[in-house]
C-alpha cells in the first residue's frame, strides 16, 4: 500500500512539476496575477508530493518490504537501521529520486525565501526549475521508478553493498547533490534573466547567495566522498582522477569562478554574459556528471549499472535542457552590455585571471576525462586518460591561481597598484620562500613547491583579515578569507601527502618492521563479532625509541550475503598527520599481510574542505548577501513586513 | 567587435554542446547495437608474436610453446579457459562448431586441476587440437590475460591479429571472427 502511496505522490509530482514550469514562465508575460501568486504555491506542493513518494520509499526500506523490487536487491532485514535508510539513496533509481527532492527543495527555498524578488522574475525561476524537474521525474516514473514491485517477493533481500556500509555513505551523496543540484538556481536565475533580458547589479546579489551555498554543499560533499574513499578503499588513495570524481570537480570549478565573477556583476556591472555562461555551464556540468555516468559511457570504478535505454532518455533531457538553454544564451546574450570600466590590475582583473585558470583547468579536466570515448568514437583507438595526464596538466595550472590568490583581495576596484599590494604580502612571501628553501634542501621540490604555495595562501589570507581589522570587517569578507585559507589548507595537505611513505609486509605475531621512524609490530590476530559480518582484527602496536605509543586495530569483514571480504583500515590522526594500517590478506603461510602507511598532512586535506565550506557559509550569513535584502533599499523605510 | 561577430562568438557554446550530444548519441546508440564498448582494453599482444613460455599438456592431450606458435600452417585461435569458469561452459558449443568447421582452436587451461579439467571436456566436448595447462597463471600475466574465456586469433606469420575477451558468441564469429579468418586466410 505505501509503496503505492508513494508511486502515486511521483505521478502527482510530475503533473505539479510541468503546472509550476508552464505557469511559471508564460504566466509573466501575460501580466496575470494569478499566475504569479500560484507558481510558489505549485513550487511547494510539487515538493510536498516528491517529498511523500521520497518517505513511502524510506519507509519501504525501513521495514523491509521485499515486496518492492529496489529494496529486495540493495537491502536486507540484516542491514543496521541506518543503512537501510541510506542504503534507498545507495542505488541508481533511489539516488534519482533523491536528486528530484532536493532539486524540489530548491524550488520550495526559491518559493520561500525569494519574496524580495521581483515578482515575475521568482515565477520565471520558478517555472525553469519546475520545467527541468519535470523532465527528470519524468524518467524516474518512466524508465526508472524506484516503486517497482516484485512477485513472489524474497524472502530475504540481496543486502547492501558491504562498501556502502558506512557512515560517510549516509551523508556523503545527499551533500553533493545538494551542491549539484543547488546550482539548478543558479542556472534558474541565468535563463530567467535571459527571457527579461535584463541583468544588473541586484541579479548578481540575488544570484550569489543561491551559488554560494551549493558551492559550500559541493564542497563539502567532495570533501566527504574523498575522505570516504581515504578510509574505506583500504590504499590510502584520496584522489583518483576518476571519471565520476571529475564529474563533481569539473562544477566545483566552473562554479567557484561563478562565485567571483558574480561579486564583478554585484558590485561593478560587467562581466555580465560572462556570469549567465559560467551559471548555464555549472549546471550543465552537474547535469552530466550525474547522468553521464549512469550511462555506462564513461568507465568508472563507481558501478552504477544502467542501460543504454536509460541513457537516450537522459540524453534527451540533457539535448533539451542544456542546449535549450544555450540556444537562449546564443540569441539573448548579445544585448547584454558591460557598463564598469577597470585597468588591467585591479579586483576585477584578479577576478579574471582566477576565472580564466579556473575554467581553464576545468577544459583540461574536462577533455581528459572525455578523449578515451571520443577518441574510441571517432579513432577507433581505445586508451584510457590517468592521474599522470592530470597532475601534470592541473598542477602548473594551479601555480598561478595559488599566486594570484594572495594578492587579488588586497586589489582595490577599478584601478590598483600591484606594489602596494605586494608590499603586504612580504611576510606571505618570506614565509614561502622558507618553507621551499628548507623543503628543497632535502630534494622533494613538488612537495617544498606545494607547501610553499599553501603557506603563502594561508599567510597571506591572514594578513588581509589583520589589515581590514576584526571590529570593521563584514562577514563576507571573512567568510571569503577563510574559503583562502580554506584552499591554502588542502594545498598544504595535498603538498604533504607527497611525502607519505608505504610499505607493504607480511608479519608473523610477534615480528615486526619499521617504517617512516617508528617500530610496528603485529602483536595478535583474532577474531571479532560484527552485526551482519563477521570479522578477523589483527592488533599491531608502534613504537618509538622502543616505547609503544600506539595500538591499531584494523580487520577484515567477511559479509556472508554477499560473500564479500572488505578491509577495514585503522587510522589514527594527530590533526597533522596519519597513521594507516589495513589488514590486507591472510596468506596461507600464517600471519598477516599488512599495508602500513605514514601520511604527513593527510588531514588538512579534509580539513582544508571543511574550512572552505565553513567560508562560505560565513559569508553567506553576511546581512547583504540574504536573499530579499535588496527589497529593504527599494522600499521606503518601514514598508518591509 | 561587430554585431556579427559578437553573435558568432556566442553561438560557440551552443555549437559545442551540439557537437557533445551527438558524440554521445552515437556512442549510446552503437552501444544499444553492441558495436561499441567502453570498457574494452586493448591486448599489448596486438600486431606482436606471443612472449616466450613453454607449458605441459594436461588430460592426456600435448602442450605448446611460443615456438609452437611461430608459423601455423593456416590462422588459428588460442583459446583461454577454466573448467571452473560459467562463461567458458557456455562458449564450449561455439568451440565446437568453429572446430567442426575446421578451424585450428589450441587451448590452454588457467589455472585448472586435471581431474576436473578431463570431466569438463568430458562431458562438454574437445574442440582443442592441443592442449597446455598454465597451473601457476604466470603464462596468463605475460599474456596480458584479465580473465577467462579469452581468445587470440593468430595468423599464418604467428603474429596476434585479434583478442577477444569473453565468451565468443555467434554474434562476436560474425563479426569479427569471420572478417578476421576471410582477411588472413
Amino acid at each position: 500500500m505505501i509503496p503505492e502511496l508513494g508511486h502515486f505522490a511521483l505521478a502527482c509530482a510530475v503533473a505539479l512539476a510541468f503546472a509550476q514550469g508552464v505557469v511559471g514562465i508564460f504566466g509573466p508575460s501575460l501580466r496575470d496575477a494569478r499566475a504569479l501568486y500560484a507558481t510558489p504555491l505549485l513550487a511547494l506542493s510539487h515538493f510536498t508530493a516528491i517529498g511523500l513518494a521520497f518517505l513511502a520509499l524510506v519507509w519501504s526500506g525501513v521495514v523491509s518490504d521485499f515486496t518492492v523490487e529496489n529494496i529486495a536487491d540493495f537491502s536486507s532485514s540484516a542491514v543496521p537501521l541506518l543503512y537501510r535508510i541510506t542504503g534507498v539513496w545507495g542505488n541508481h533509481d533511489g539516488s534519482i529520486l533523491l536528486w528530484c527532492l532536493i532539486l524540489s527543495l530548491c524550488g520550495a527555498a526559491v518559493a520561500v525565501a525569494g519574496g524580495g524578488l521581483p515578482a515575475s522574475l521568482r515565477a520565471r525561476v520558478l517555472g525553469v526549475l519546475g520545467l527541468v524537474s519535470g523532465g527528470f521525474l519524468l524518467f524516474t516514473l518512466t524508465v526508472s521508478n524506484p516503486f517497482t514491485r516484485i512477485w513472489p517477493p524474497p524472502l530475504e533481500g540481496a543486502g547492501i553493498n558491504p562498501i556502502l556500509q558506512d557512515p560517510g555513505l549516509a551523508f556523503h551523496p545527499p551533500v553533493l547533490y545538494t551542491g549539484y543540484v543547488g546550482f539548478s538556481v543558479a542556472f534558474a536565475f541565468a535563463i530567467a534573466a535571459l527571457i527579461e533580458g535584463r541583468i544588473d547589479a541586484a541579479w548578481g546579489r540575488w544570484v550569489r547567495p543561491w551559488a554560494l551555498i551549493s558551492w559550500c554543499f559541493l564542497t563539502g560533499g567532495i570533501a566527504l566522498g574523498s575522505w570516504w574513499s581515504y578510509y574505506t578503499l583500504g590504499w590510502g588513495g584520496y584522489w583518483f582522477w576518476d571519471p565520476v570524481e571529475n564529474a563533481a570537480l569539473l562544477p566545483w570549478l566552473t562554479g567557484t569562478a561563478l562565485l567571483h565573477c558574480a561579486i564583478v556583476v554585484e558590485k561593478r556591472e560587467s562581466l555580465k554574459a560572462w556570469t549567465v555562461l559560467l551559471a548555464i555551464a555549472t549546471f550543465s556540468l552537474s547535469l552530466s556528471g550525474t547522468f553521464l555516468v549512469r550511462s555506462g559511457i564513461l568507465n568508472s570504478v563507481h558501478s552504477f549499472a544502467a542501460a543504454p535505454d536509460q541513457g537516450l532518455f537522459i540524453l534527451a533531457l540533457l539535448g533539451l535542457t542544456i542546449g535549450g538553454s544555450l540556444l537562449l544564451f546564443a540569441i539573448r546574450a548579445p544585448v547584454l552590455a558591460a557598463t564598469g570600466i577597470y585597468a588591467p590590475i585591479s579586483r576585477e582583473s584578479a577576478l579574471v585571471l582566477n576565472n580564466v585558470f579556473l575554467c581553464a583547468i576545468a577544459a583540461v579536466v574536462f577533455t581528459g576525462t572525455l578523449y578515451p570515448p571520443f577518441a574510441n568514437l571517432l579513432f577507433g583507438i581505445q586508451l584510457s586518460v590517468g592521474a599522470p595526464f592530470f597532475n601534470q596538466t592541473v598542477l602548473p595550472l594551479t601555480a598561478p591561481i595559488i599566486l594570484a590568490m594572495g594578492v587579488g583581495p588586497m586589489l582595490p576596484w577599478k584601478r590598483a597598484d600591484l606594489l602596494p599590494a605586494l608590499h603586504r604580502l612580504w611576510l606571505a612571501g618570506a614565509a614561502a620562500l622558507l618553507v621551499f628553501a628548507v623543503l628543497t634542501a632535502s630534494r622533494h621540490v613538488i612537495a617544498a613547491l606545494g607547501l610553499a604555495g599553501g603557506a603563502w595562501v594561508v599567510i597571506s589570507a591572514l594578513i588581509d583579515l589583520f589589515r581590514r581589522r576584526f571590529s570593521t570587517l563584514s562577514r563576507s569578507a571573512l567568510g571569503a578569507a577563510l574559503g583562502h585559507i580554506g584552499f591554502g589548507v588542502t594545498v598544504l595537505g595535498i603538498a604533504g601527502m607527497t611525502l607519505a611513505v608505504q610499505k607493504v609486509v607480511v608479519l608473523q605475531p610477534g615480528q615486526s618492521t619499521t617504517l617512516g621512524g617508528y617500530t610496528w609490530t603485529l602483536q595478535d590476530i583474532h577474531d571479532a563479532p560484527g552485526p551482519n559480518y563477521t570479522q578477523r582484527v589483527a592488533d599491531i602496536v608502534l613504537s618509538e625509541d622502543g616505547a609503544p605509543f600506539l595500538t591499531l586495530h584494523p580487520s577484515r569483514r567477511f559479509f556472508a550475503a554477499q560473500k564479500v571480504i572488505t578491509n577495514d583500515a585503522a587510522i589514527h590522526t594527530n590533526g597533522f598527520q596519519d597513521i594507516y594500517a589495513v589488514f590486507a590478506d591472510e596468506p596461507a603461510t600464517g600471519g598477516a599481510e599488512l599495508r602500513l602507511n605514514r601520511h604527513p598532512m593527510a588531514p588538512e586535506i579534509w580539513f582544508g574542505g571543511l574550512i572552505m565550506a565553513l567560508g562560505g557559509f560565513v559569508s553567506l550569513s553576511d546581512r547583504r548577501l540574504r536573499v530579499g535584502a535588496p527589497a529593504r533599499r527599494r522600499k521606503p523605510e518601514g514598508a518591509v513586513a | 567587435m561587430s554585431p556579427l561577430r559578437r553573435r558568432l562568438l556566442f553561438g560557440i557554446p551552443l555549437a559545442l554542446a551540439v557537437a557533445g550530444g551527438e558524440a554521445f548519441y552515437v556512442i549510446l546508440r552503437r552501444m544499444q547495437a553492441n558495436n561499441y564498448d567502453p570498457h574494452a582494453l586493448p591486448s599489448p599482444l596486438l600486431g606482436k608474436r606471443p612472449p616466450s613460455f613453454s607449458l605441459p599438456g594436461i588430460a592426456g592431450m600435448q602442450g605448446f610453446a611460443n615456438t609452437d606458435l611461430a608459423a601455423p600452417p593456416k590462422p588459428m585461435l588460442v583459446n583461454w579457459f577454466a573448467s571452473w569458469c560459467v562463461p567458458c561452459l557456455q562458449e564450449a558449443p561455439m568451440l565446437a562448431k568453429l572446430a567442426a568447421g575446421g578451424l585450428t582452436i589450441w587451448g590452454i587451461a588457467y589455472e585448472d586441476d586435471p581431474q576436473a579439467l578431463a570431466q569438463f571436456l568430458q562431458q562438454n566436448g574437445n574442440p582443442y587440437q592441443r592442449l597446455a595447462a598454465d597451473a601457476s597463471g604466470t603464462t596468463a600475466i605475460n599474456w596480458g590475460v584479465y580473465g577467462v574465456p579469452e581468445t587470440y586469433f593468430i595468423d599464418k606469420t604467428g603474429i596476434v591479429r585479434w583478442r577477444y575477451a569473453g565468451a565468443l558468441t555467434d554474434d562476436v564469429v560474425a563479426r569479427y571472427l569471420n572478417p578476421l579468418l576471410a582477411k588472413y586466410s
